[in-house]
């Protein structure tokens, strides 16, 4: 990396927001022509540097250095003078509008006082083969891919000339072939001379394609080095500051009575269309059957039926031999059902009240909790205690609202909340989006030994990753139905993810994701 | 980080209270431009509310219903519901009340007791009516309170002057002494003000809501549907029902507002051409409280004695009362707009090292 | 921080400034009372007048503007010092009749019936206090009720507007429905059937007294009716009568209000208000007044001002829109009536 140049260098920086730095004298170094991964867990700051460099905070102290100048980026527009382009987690498209009308948004050609359309398909056009975007202007956003998508957001950076490209997350939305697709299109632009800017949590990735890494913990940079000469758990140390393994100790299944048996289910999505075409699949009691699948199939409408939220149209669902196709919600958790929600802030907590609160969301009305219609607040704080120790949830007190908790602090009071049901079959839907390597370990941690202790875990995610190394039985879902089972020992990231989207390239993926 | 913020948010006396302060500071700016002078106006307003026993009695008087209607907003609120409609089921209430006090004749340990219910009941329905609708059909909350607002209206203008009118007096009857709920001898001993049971109720009614909402099952189910529906529904709670319930009880709050008013103050419910306002003072009490029971009963004294001590700066400082609507008003404007306030309390208090901030 | 201490201080600088400023102009005005007195009469220097608005207002355009304009001329003649108070809402009625009674006020007017059963409450807590209503009868030994005989009135314009009408239909619009609107009513419909028997009214009541709103609806509905003539007794929500008539005006239909309490072609316009039913609320309080200086106070009396006291009638510019011939005829029924030949309805 020596002999090539220096692009930005940021020296010192620190930036405090009220009561934590974010920043601590930190230095960064990027050089031209490579791509350097940016690692750390959740909070770790690694965001607010680059947001630093995009112009979006201002920092307390240090200075930055574009092209060895030293520079003020008091704006985004500075930053993009400077030819540094962001390319955001959540992209910022105008539905409505056409590829090229959202890429010239803000810096549309002009011919006279009318927008230059022509010169702007042309030039979009040109940006898009260069680089092997392969994105068709004149398509509507609403009608292309999430990668496609993706792909003209990186467009409206290049448009506006930008040579130093910042990826914050990229992949979290995206399907196993549009990630080796995007990391390709990565692996185009440094060789045109572009400089990237990745910022992850995901060791693969940075093995797979970063020159050099950055680790970032709790403000400070721990290390930077290239990635040539390290490996996933080094990395995975200098992250978490401790050591992890990666690799689950699992033993093999010891497989019991059926617990859940879905049979011919059929449930209609928000939009009144069958989002779930006759699903039938049997889970069984000391087993982990993952459900691969693309976002949108029908997995957040499994879920919402499984546990009563939606209505059934057709179909059955048998708990221990018990139909609870159609009941409450209540009788079904009575019933011996457990939900790690895919969206906690929605379904998993109420984030304002204090975590004891919390802790009974599904059982204050018992007589555990509740003592002729007034709640015991001996008893739940009591329990809520017990939960916090034994699940090591981070919190100053069991009186903390949910909301004052990390991600990772949040998701295992859930855990320990719906695993202290005891429930027969838990069900986790996407139990680690969003969360950093240390607290992922935990909560596989707790799957595999609730699976252990005999109960039944439906694990629903769209981390591949995670179903591969969770569980014991992979049932793919496309469309609503279940169009295949593999072993996970026998599969891998490919043919799952051709299964996933129908053994159809994806050229498409479904375009309709849910907003959250 | 958690200190500061506590300091902003979480302690939420801060903001209220330098709210005020800028609120007066306003209103005695527009008053030097009128003409009139503050420091006279502030002392006759404090005269007026504290000068002598019976302003003083008065003054409670006049916060007592502001205290029911802010809690029942406030309820309402803290259920994830935007109750505008405090004002008909004030005036259900009364019209309950008034029913009561005057077409039944018992002895007054039944009379009074069954009039404060009824009238409650009353309001309570007509909050249930809201609820309904946004459970049953969907209708947004804040569109039905508001009509039905205009209906409780003129059906209590119609059934006083249908069927309790009082001839010659634009009033209905008065009510049976029995049903009355003023307290005689406090009465005297404060120069005559009208004394009722009401507002020993208000304060009965500040901790019911407290308990109710913090302690019970019921109120964790209603501050659960209204914190997050969602939670609520996958905790097996039913959020249709919690709806229809948190409006029955915010309507019986609001209810026993004009209750009182009509067994304690007037001792009859007048023709009314328009909207008292009390319910809709409550929104603003109950937005000066926080929705916190507390709170809210600060705030409706804050209210209360500012809308009273109005008539002493006028009478003593000349000012027009349009001029106290503007101190009030900008109270709840600085109230509603923490962020100024935070903006002002963030310049004074890390002072310096912003400074830095600006390279 | 020190910035802003810095702005506080200019603040309270300013605030200090403007005080001394206002301070002394506040002697001005404050003292101007007595050294503007026009006649130089004192008569009334030792004495203190007040009265309290119902929820119209002070600035009504009505009785209680008309009520303070007679306190104000008793100002300015006798050098007696007056003061109001507004209510915001009826529970207001009593807390200000008390806040003048609390502080010695010679005499405490009431204005407008709704404030009768304060009024009464007052008078019997406070038995060495002097009160007086206008509108409203309360029977107490230290109350002066004031009355209109408004049916009198209302029976002139009605001769007027039942000879003016082209269409032989007519509009009323009432505020609440109380006996003293009642009155107007009765003698207007009784006022247009004597000349004009064939005439139709439409009479509405809106409920209010202060919601121009509801006038202007009401009044677009008698106009589309097809009446050509108003007649309001609604306050404040006679101004909406007044706006709809001058729209319809403006839109080339020529329309007409009669106005109430005051001289209304003054406030509305010549164009559009054919005349108006006076009702000297300023005369009244300013007699009552006078007559407690002169240590006559009516005391439990119940006076009932008509045709007869030039309490209730027309304004002298109704000879603008209205033809001599009408008026010689309206002279002809006012004289009937005074006489007793003519018993104008009245309500009970």
């Amino acid at each position: 990396m020596d002999k090539a140049r220096t692009v930005v260098e940021m020296r010192n920086i620190t930036k405090r927001f009220p009561g934590i730095v974010a920043n601590d004298s930190v230095n960064f170094k990027l050089s031209q022509g490579e791509i350097h991964a940016l690692l750390g867990e959740n909070g770790a700051g690694k965001s607010t540097l680059m947001n630093i460099l995009f112009g979006l905070y201002q920092p307390e102290e240090g200075e930055i250095f574009v092209n060895e100048q030293e520079v003020v980026i008091d704006g985004p527009n500075k930053a993009i003078k400077l030819g540094i382009g962001m390319v955001h987690q959540h992209f910022k498209l105008v539905h409505p509008f056409t590829v090229t009308e959202n890429i010239i948004l803000g810096s549309e050609p002009k011919l006279g006082f009318a927008v230059n359309y022509k010169q702007a398909h042309k030039e979009v056009e040109r940006l898009s083969k260069q680089y092997g975007l392969n994105v068709d202007p004149y398509a509507k956003i609403d009608e292309i891919s999430v990668g496609m998508q993706q792909r003209v957001e990186i467009l409206k950076t290049l448009y506006r000339g930008a040579d130093i490209l910042i990826f914050d997350e990229p992949t979290a939305v995206l399907t196993p072939q549009e990630i080796s697709e995007l990391l390709e299109i990565m692996r185009n632009l440094v060789s045109q001379g572009k400089s990237i800017v990745l910022i992850t949590h995901k060791l693969k990735e940075i093995m797979a394609i970063a020159d050099t890494v950055t680790i970032v913990r709790r403000g400070k940079v721990i290390d930077s080095l290239p990635v040539a000469g390290t490996n996933p758990n080094q990395l995975a140390e200098k992250m978490v500051g401790r050591e992890v393994s990666l690799k689950l100790d699992k033993k093999n299944a010891v497989l019991g009575e059926p617990a859940l048996e879905v049979d011919r289910l059929v449930v209609k999505g928000r939009q009144g269309l069958n989002a779930l075409n006759e699903t039938s699949f049997v889970l069984k009691r000391g087993e982990i059957l993952g459900i691969a699948g693309v976002e949108g199939n029908g997995q957040s409408e499994l879920i919402e039926a499984l546990t009563g939220l939606r209505p059934v149209s057709s179909g059955s669902i048998k708990i221990s031999n018990m139909e609870i196709a159609g009941a409450t919600p209540r009788t079904i958790s009575e019933a011996g059902i457990s939900l790690i929600p895919e969206d906690r802030h929605k379904h998993g907590l109420v984030l304002d009240f204090p975590v004891r609160e919390n802790m009974v969301l599904e059982t204050y009305y018992t007589p555990q909790f509740n003592k002729r219609g007034f709640m015991d607040f001996d008893a739940i704080d009591k329990h809520a205690e017990r939960l916090v120790k034994e699940f090591d949830v981070r919190t100053p007190s069991i009186m903390t609202e949910a909301r004052a908790l990390s991600g990772g602090n949040q998701q295992k009071a859930i855990i320990a909340r719906e695993v202290d049901k005891n429930p027969d079959v838990l069900i986790a839907a996407q139990p680690t989006r969003g969360l950093d390597v240390g607290a992922i370990e935990f909560i596989h941690k707790r799957l595999v030994e609730q699976r252990n202790m005999g109960k039944a875990v439906l694990l629903i995610s769209y981390e591949l990753e995670e179903i591969l190394q969770l569980s014991d039985r992979i049932a793919v879902i496309y469309e609503g139905r279940i169009v295949g089972e593999v072993n996970p020992a026998e599969t891998n990231d490919q043919e799952l993810g051709l299964m996933m989207t129908n053994y159809k390239q994806s050229q498409g993926g479904p375009s309709s994701e849910q907003t959250d | 980080m958690n200190k500061l913020i506590k300091a902003i948010t979480g302690g939420s006396a801060i903001v209220p209270i330098v709210a005020i302060i800028l609120g007066l500071l306003v209103g005695a700016i527009i008053m030097l431009i009128g003409g009139y002078d503050p420091i006279l106006a502030y002392r006759s307003l404090i005269n007026k509310v504290f000068g002598n026993p019976y302003d003083f009695g008065e003054t409670l008087t006049a916060i007592t219903p502001l205290i029911f209607t802010g809690l029942s907003v406030a309820f309402a609120f803290r259920t994830g519901l935007f109750n505008i409609g405090a004002e008909g089921q004030y005036i259900m209430g009364m019209t309950g009340a008034t029913i009561i006090g005057v077409s039944v004749h018992l002895p007054w340990y039944i009379h009074a007791p069954l009039a404060v219910i009824v009238g409650a009941l009353f309001g309570g329905f007509w909050g249930m009516i809201a609820g309904y609708l946004k459970a049953a059909r969907g209708v947004n909350e804040v569109i039905t309170t508001i009509m039905l607002n205009w209906i409780a209206l003129h059906l209590a203008n119609y059934i006083v002057n249908d069927y309790l009118l009082e001839p010659g007096k634009g009033r209905s009857y008065m009510i049976d002494e029995s049903a009355s709920v003023t307290i005689g001898w406090l009465s005297r001993l404060l120069e005559d003000a009208r004394m009722h049971w009401g507002m020993l109720i208000a304060l009965l009614a500040v901790v019911f809501f407290y308990v109710f909402l913090w302690r019970t099952k019921q109120g964790y189910e209603l501050r659960v549907v209204g914190h997050n529906p969602d939670a609520a529904k996958y905790a097996g709670i039913n959020v249709n029902r919690g709806v229809v319930k948190a409006m029955f009880i915010s309507g019986v709050l609001a209810g026993l507002a004009g209750v009182f008013q009509v067994l304690g103050v007037f001792l009859n419910q007048a023709v009314s051409a328009s909207h008292t306002g009390h319910g809709f003072d409550g929104i603003a009490v109950a937005l000066l409280g926080g929705n916190n029971p507390v709170g809210v009963l600060l705030g409706a004294i804050l209210f209360g004695s500012l809308s009273y001590g109005a008539a002493g700066m006028s009478f003593g400082a000349d000012v027009p009362p349009e001029i106290i609507r503007i101190v009030i008003g900008t109270v709840i404007f600085f109230v509603a707009a923490p962020g100024i306030i935070r903006w002002i309390i963030k310049r004074r208090l890390p002072g310096k090292k912003s400074k830095g901030e600006v390279i | 921080m020190k910035k802003s201490a810095k702005i506080f201080t200019g603040i309270m600088l300013l605030a200090s400034l403007t005080l001394t400023a206002c301070g002394a102009k506040n002697n001005n005005t404050g003292g101007a009372s007595p050294s503007e007195s026009a006649s130089g009469d004192t008569s009334g220097k030792d004495f203190k007048f007040a009265m309290v608005t119902d929820v119209g207002g002070v600035n009504d355009k009505s009785f209680n503007q008309s009520a303070w304009e007679g306190l104000q001329h008793l100002e300015k003649d006798t050098g007696t010092k007056v003061k109001y108070l507004e209510s915001k809402e009826a529970t207001n009625y009593l807390t200000n009749i008390n806040q003048f009674v609390r502080d010695k006020y010679n005499l405490t007017w009431g204005i407008g019936f709704l404030m009768g059963d304060a009024v009464k409450e007052a008078a019997a807590k406070n038995p060495d206090a002097k009160l007086a209503i206008i509108d409203n009868v309360v029977e107490a030994p230290n109350v002066a009720s004031i009355t209109f005989a408004e049916n009198e009135g209302s029976y002139l314009v009605g001769v007027v507007a039942g000879l003016t009408t082209k269409t032989n239909k007519i509009g009323f619009v009432g505020g609440i429905d109380i006996p003293v609107i009642k009155r107007f009513e009765l003698g207007f419909v009784a006022g247009v059937k004597a000349v004009n028997p064939d005439a139709k009214v439409i009479i509405n009541y809106t409920g209010a007294f202060d919601k121009a709103d509801l006038g202007k609806a009401a009044a677009a509905s008698i106009y589309n009716d097809g009446a050509d003539i108003i007649f309001h007794a609604a306050g404040g929500t006679g101004n909406g009568v007044f706006n709809e008539a001058k729209e319809r005006l403006k839109a080339g239909k020529k329309v007409w209000v009669i106005g109430v309490d005051k001289d209304q072609s003054l406030e509305f316009g010549d164009e559009v208000t054919l005349t108006s039913m006076l009702k000297r609320v300023d005369e009244a309080v300013y007699r009552v007044s006078k007559e407690m200086i002169d240590g006559k106070f009516p005391a439990g009396v119940i006076t009932t001002l008509g045709l007869k006291e030039n309490a209730v009638g027309l304004p002298e510019t109704s000879t603008k829109n209205v033809s001599k011939e009408i008026l010689d005829k309206v002279e002809e029924y006012k004289a009937k009536i005074i006489s007793g030949e003519i018993k104008v309805p009245t309500a009970q």
